[in-house]
């Protein structure tokens, strides 16, 4: 639920940013959503969707990149991806590991015209 | 025209929580986020800690919750400030609210502040507050597996409180378990057992609250 608070932070760096290139109307968004971000791309969009309007990025659309979780084995070095509940070294099988992907969610580009 | 951003989704958060961070700084301040699910014990942590360290540290409060100011009463009979502030709809603290937080308090007078998060292991994650450490509340009841449930809170916070230790011979709680969970995820945090009834492992915590003030200070 807390991506109402995330697009609000989202929207006001897009206009900021928009602003500082002196650009009229943003067009397109390249969000990078990872796994362990704690976001969710749905609700996002449904929250940008009513926050956008009545601003320069009103008939701008969000593109989604969605990044996998990726974990990696203190002890051994192996990279992974997370696939039971418990998270384990699928080769050591210990329980050192370590979040090295898919926790960020961050504005990767956008487009504007002037 | 195409504009590289790179920034994170929450940096206009992240820009109030660096301020906040000015005036903590500024004041001498050592800020600690308190988070836990709802029940895990944090108001009675609180007010436990304040109870023992009240002679030794001016301690403030902000308290974070959806709605009433039921926490603020029970913390301000103990007769330090505390701030009450109902997120609504929201579901965790946000930068942007410790502002008109702090204006109600006695800044220069203050050593230890604590905010009292939301009782949320998801979404108060995602909010740098301005702390200088996050301390997230786990209890017996809630189970052994919480860490590997909510790995990214466990694996970010600084300090891991074990709560209601009183518990331990009713709930098949593993202890040992749970320590080797965080220990895997997350090997810096320190962990605290202790009891909020029985008052047990309570000075150890208290005693890093009175080490990391001080810190501060100096």
């Amino acid at each position: 639920m807390h991506e109402l608070a995330i697009t609000q932070n989202l929207l006001a760096t897009v206009l900021k940013e928009a602003k500082a290139a002196h650009a009229e109307k943003v067009t397109t968004i390249v969000l990078v959503v990872g796994e362990l971000s704690g976001a969710v791309s749905d609700c996002i969009q449904f929250y940008f969707d009513v926050l956008k309007k009545g601003t320069i990025a009103e008939t701008a659309t969000i593109e989604f990149k969605a990044v996998a979780a990726q974990l990696k084995c203190r002890d051994c070095g192996l990279k992974f991806k997370p696939e039971n509940e418990i998270w384990s070294c699928p080769e050591c099988h210990k329980q050192n590991i370590e979040i090295v992907g898919g926790r960020d969610c961050f504005i990767e580009s956008m487009e504007v015209e002037p | 025209m195409k504009i590289q951003v790179l920034k994170a989704v929450t940096s206009a958060n992240d820009a109030i929580a660096a301020k906040n961070r000015q005036i903590f700084n500024r004041n001498k301040i050592f800020v600690i986020n308190m988070m836990s699910s709802p029940g895990a014990g944090k108001t009675s942590l609180i007010i436990q800690s304040i109870k023992k360290l009240k002679k030794k540290l001016r301690i403030a409060v902000i308290e974070g919750d959806v709605a009433s100011k039921i926490d603020a009463e029970r913390i301000g009979k103990t007769g330090i400030p505390v701030v009450q502030i109902n997120v609504g709809g929201s579901c965790s603290l946000e930068a942007h609210m410790i502002g008109p937080a702090l204006d109600k308090l006695p800044l220069d007078k203050i050593d230890v502040l604590i905010i009292e998060n939301v009782g949320n292991l998801i979404c108060p994650a995602e909010f740098d507050l301005g702390e200088h450490k996050k301390v997230v509340v786990a209890s017996l009841p809630e189970g052994d597996d919480k860490p590997s449930k909510y790995p990214v809170i466990f694996s970010e916070a600084d300090v891991i409180i074990i709560n209601k230790l009183d518990l331990e011979s009713v709930l098949d709680f593993d202890i040992v378990n749970f320590r080797k969970r965080i220990e895997g995820l997350n090997p810096d945090a320190e962990i605290f057992e202790l009891s909020c009834t029985t008052g047990d492992g309570i000075n150890e915590w208290c005693n890093w609250l009175i080490k990391e003030a001080r810190k501060k200070r100096s």
